[in-house]
């Protein structure tokens, strides 16, 4: 069956099978490869995107139930050669090691700051309950996410 | 040029690993590449009868299917063991896909290749086995009683007995004349790795010229190309590994595994590329688990608590078959038994015995943090009999400073250390008097909420490893690193390592170690690493081993090269070499401040060989191969703070401090970041992590949803510190960070949890401590309701 979406701004029309998931898709279909998969029981969140502004396990999605959704994965975050605030607050703070859970946890730390531009220490660490990293023990990646949101604040003074 | 070595310089590697542009192996674009699905044994023991794979191969898409029977021939020989550990130690032949019995779940028996995975992993599905069930063995205790033989032909599960008792009469006499005695039971749970990528593979063939290239997440690509060679029976030097980008290892990636010889045999078999890419349920039953232990932990003391001996029987699980290094797992934690006390007499003995379960390996620490844990609980208990603070038995008991380079009772010799001071900061970072003030109050009250402290004090043997004590443990490889740097004509520096690193920052750090050496800018400084085509000489990355060890060998690759680079100078310079200073990156005429020469521009001058000394070659490189003359002994004290509730058996880590000592430091962020991952890994296997199998050998947490790795709401922010007491074993003083926090974190969790229910009697709980099993213990102690009775 024909889907339809777009991808960090480029749309991607493709024939594909019922069955493939939303990550097959962006991963296999549309060659996107910054996408992660690590486990098959909706549990890692490496494969977290952005579904219209949302993030989403894109394991637990079909490809066609994203037909005419727009897609953001973590290449479409910055310009490329740029590095998007929440990147370089992941950078700043060493919220990575191995990296592969990474595209993911960085998206669904945007999408927290998006619905709580200012959280406590352990509403970051409840709103990450369904992204693993295995590397960093998680100090850093609240701390950058926390400093991320810092840093936001003082742009737009209340 | 201010040093760089010493500051939080951010990481190299992160803006690829960002942004998703970072390649591992499951994102690598491969023309023509044919795709692997592997059929597991749903049995943990079984004979098989026949495999018919008429259906499968009838499938659209599919292009070959095989049995183990069909792939006999194209091994050279068996799996590899590199560490037989005795002369009589057993270990079964087998093969990277069973030919007539599988021995765990998951166990390969068939494969099938098709142009796409779905179509591989559906075709698989129509495989049809014959098999004969035979009995499981699950249980450590039942495996050694032999009445189920995993291997009938070895006609008896225990693999091998090793021993360390350096003097056995000593033992005797201090149990004999102890004031008190510990006698403990610990189990160490079977723990899997969960590295967030898992296990893939792709082996490219070039028909014609013979070569292939397997590309594969692998912590060893250097092992794995050489021991690959021997059992595929493909020529060494026709042989290219190369590990991508690798997301994450801890020890499971530290193999030769059967889907990377499967592949490669069948890309040379098919004449075309054969790519696998190993899903998370596969990820638990055919990546090697770790720990898998039951510990006899045996201290004699004296009526201070002086501990005068220890003796340690262990029960070591290794599984269906013997992996690389799996029966050594336990030897290196043999010598640590000790740990950071001044004990005079060891007595260590270590069993090995299979069971129809996934083998075991390495995990991060391995050994060593069996070996902590087990002495740090028994510590705990030895305060308790002895009637004095956990903090003031350890104390009484370090080793002292002045009696380093210590030469312990279990036959190390421990290069540097300092144990008091880390103690003392540690308990200042805790609050530790208040905290201990806070559970006294607490306790007279009567609540329900019970605070528990607990510490654990740690060494560890690291820079992994002096080749001729390895050559003394029987393990079949040396232990050295190698490095080659160049000068590029326009000042740049390549930089060869034989590390493989998989998130722990080399290209960062071994770029610092130049810039000071050479004076370069670090961005200026370019890392290969993890191709055995780029970098021949290596042997990888684990055991904590690639700054002592590798850094080491960059280290003094660096010095050769500024040596050249003086004969150069000081011919341009005209004057003798003895007459020039050289610090960062300038040669100086002595007493001539004026007269100098920059090092980039005597590469340059190296590269155009137009003025050199004469029967100088040109160019600036070199290489270094370090073989170290002892490990290394990183050392440190981590406290945790715990709440229990006795009404629903829940912890609450409250506070986690960790005071470490790692010897020089090239990056503290690098260093702090080894430590809270370690940290958060060490006290998922006290409170969370299991991999639990029934009766019938089936894995019941074969999946992340069932093996709890924990999540950020599991564990809080950490409070880190370190003290820094450089290692006498090489030139930068540096001892390696990556194993410290799981080494320390389990017996300190533990010992908190124990601290708080000792109100209630209880002196033992196993790992990981779930609500359920606190809930239990206090059920059975007669608690609840009113706080401790
Ligand atoms: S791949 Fe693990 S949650 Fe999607
Ligand atoms: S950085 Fe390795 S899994 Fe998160």
């Amino acid at each position: 069956m024909k889907v339809a979406m777009t991808i960090n701004g480029t749309s991607q029309e493709h024939e594909i099978e019922a069955r493939v998931l939303l990550v097959q898709f962006i991963r296999d279909v549309a060659g996107l490869t910054g996408t992660n998969v690590g486990c098959d029981t909706t549990s890692c969140g490496t494969c977290t995107v952005l579904l219209d502004g949302e993030s989403v396990k894109s394991c637990t999605v079909l490809a066609v139930q994203a037909d005419g959704a727009e897609i953001m994965t973590i290449e479409g975050l910055a310009d490329p050669g740029t590095l998007h605030p929440m990147q370089e607050a992941f950078r700043e703070n060493h919220a990575l090691q191995c990296g592969f859970c990474t595209p993911g946890m960085v998206l669904a730390a945007v999408s927290l700051l998006k619905e709580n531009a200012h959280p406590s220490e352990q509403e970051v660490r409840s709103a990450l309950e369904g992204n693993l990293c295995r590397c960093t023990g998680y100090h850093n990646i609240v701390k950058a996410i926390l400093a991320a949101a810092d840093a936001a604040g003082a742009e737009v003074p209340a | 040029m201010t040093a760089v070595v010493g500051t939080r310089m951010l990481r190299k590697e992160d803006p690829e690993l960002l942004t998703g542009e970072a390649r591992f192996v499951d994102d690598l674009v491969i023309p023509g590449a044919l795709h692997l699905a592997i059929v597991r044994s749903p049995h943990a023991h079984a004979t098989i009868k026949s495999v018919d794979l008429t259906a499968a191969l009838a499938q659209p898409g599919v292009v070959a299917a095989f049995s183990g029977a069909d792939l006999r021939s194209e091994w050279a020989g068996p799996m590899p063991c590199a560490w037989p550990v005795t002369e009589d130690m057993l270990n079964p032949e087998h093969f990277p896909i069973a030919v007539q019995t599988a021995c765990y779940v998951g166990d390969a028996v068939a494969v099938v290749v098709a142009e796409t995975d779905m179509a591989a992993r559906d075709a698989a599905e129509l495989v049809d086995i014959d098999f004969d069930v035979l009995p499981a063995v699950v249980d450590l205790e039942d495996a050694l009683s032999d009445r189920v033989l995993v291997h009938e032909a070895l006609g008896t599960n225990r693999s091998y007995t090793w021993e360390l008792i350096p003097a056995p009469e000593a033992v005797e006499e201090a149990f004999a004349n102890a004031t008190h005695t510990v006698v403990e039971r610990f189990v160490q749970q079977r723990l899997i790795p969960s590295a967030m990528e898992t296990r893939g593979v792709v082996a490219v063939p070039a028909v014609y010229g013979g070569e292939f290239t397997l590309y594969t997440a692998t912590q060893i690509p250097h092992i794995l190309r050489v021991l690959a060679a021997l059992t595929v029976g493909v020529s060494e030097s026709k042989l290219r590994v190369v590990a991508p980008s690798v997301g994450g290892g801890f020890g499971s990636k530290l193999d030769v595994y059967a889907e990377e010889l499967l592949c490669l045999a069948l890309a040379r078999r098919l004449r075309r590329p054969v790519r696998w890419s190993e899903d998370r349920m596969e990820n638990t039953q055919a990546t090697i688990q770790g720990r898998g232990m039951i510990q006899h932990m045996e201290l004699a003391a004296d009526a201070d608590g002086r501990v005068t001996a220890v003796r340690v029987r262990l029960l070591a699980d290794m599984g269906a078959y013997l992996q690389l290094v799996t029966p050594g797992i336990p030897l290196l934690g043999a010598f640590l038994y000790g740990g950071v006390y001044d004990i005079p007499a060891y007595s260590f003995v270590c069993t090995g015995v299979f069971t129809t379960k996934t083998p075991t390996d390495a995990y991060r620490g391995a050994g060593r943090p069996e070996a902590t844990y087990a002495l740090e609980r028994a510590m705990d208990a030895l305060a308790r009999q002895v009637g004095v603070d956990p903090a003031e038995i350890r104390r009484r008991n370090y080793v002292r400073a002045d009696q380093f380079p210590y030469s312990s009772s279990g036959g190390l010799i421990f290069d540097s250390g300092n144990y008091e001071p880390a103690l003392t900061r540690a308990m200042e970072m805790a609050g530790y008097d208040d905290v201990r003030a806070e559970q006294k109050e607490r306790r007279s009250a009567g609540g329900t909420k019970h605070l528990g402290i607990g510490l654990s004090s740690y060494v560890e043997m690291c820079g992994l490893a002096p080749s001729r004590v390895l050559s003394a443990l029987r393990y079949v490889a040396g232990g050295w690193e190698s490095s080659t740097v160049r000068f590029l004509p326009t000042g740049k520096v390549q930089v060869v390592t034989g590390t493989t690193p998989h998130g722990q920052g080399h290209e960062t750090s071994w770029s610092m170690i130049v810039a000071d050496q050479l004076g370069v800018n670090p961005d200026d400084v370019e890392v290969l690493h993890s191709d055995t085509s780029i970098a021949p000489h290596g042997m990888d990355t684990y055991g904590s081993r690639s700054l002592s060890v590798g850094g080491t060998a960059l280290w003094l690759a660096t010095e050769k090269v500024i040596e050249k680079a003086k004969l150069i100078a000081a011919h341009q310079l005209e004057v003798a070499a003895d007459d020039l200073d050289y610090a960062g990156g300038t040669f100086t005429v002595k007493g001539s401040p004026d007269r100098t020469m920059a090092i980039g521009a005597v590469a340059f001058e190296a590269f155009t060989a137009h003025n050199l000394p004469d029967g100088l070659e040109p160019n600036l490189e070199a290489s270094s191969h370090w073989d170290p003359p002892n490990f290394t002994f990183p050392f440190g004290t981590h406290i945790c703070v715990v709440e229990v509730d006795e009404e629903t058996g829940k912890v609450d880590v409250l506070k986690y401090v960790a005071v470490d000592d790692c010897g020089t430091q090239i990056n503290p962020l690098i260093i702090e970041g080894q430590v809270h991952g370690g940290i958060v890994q060490g006290a998922a296997q006290a409170l969370f992590e299991e991999a639990i199998y029934d009766d019938d050998g089936n894995l019941i947490t074969s999946s992340l949803a069932d093996y709890l790795v924990p999540s950020a709401a599991d564990f809080p922010s950490m409070q880190t510190d370190t003290t820094v007491t450089p290692s006498p074993t090489n030139p930068m003083g540096v001892k390696g960070v990556g194993e410290a926090g799981t080494i320390a974190a389990a017996p300190a969790v533990m010992n908190a949890i124990i601290d708080a229910l000792s109100p209630f009697g209880i002196t033992d709980i196993d790992m990981p401590a779930t609500p359920q099993r606190i809930w239990t213990a206090i059920q059975q102690a007669g608690g609840t309701n009113g706080g401790p009775r």
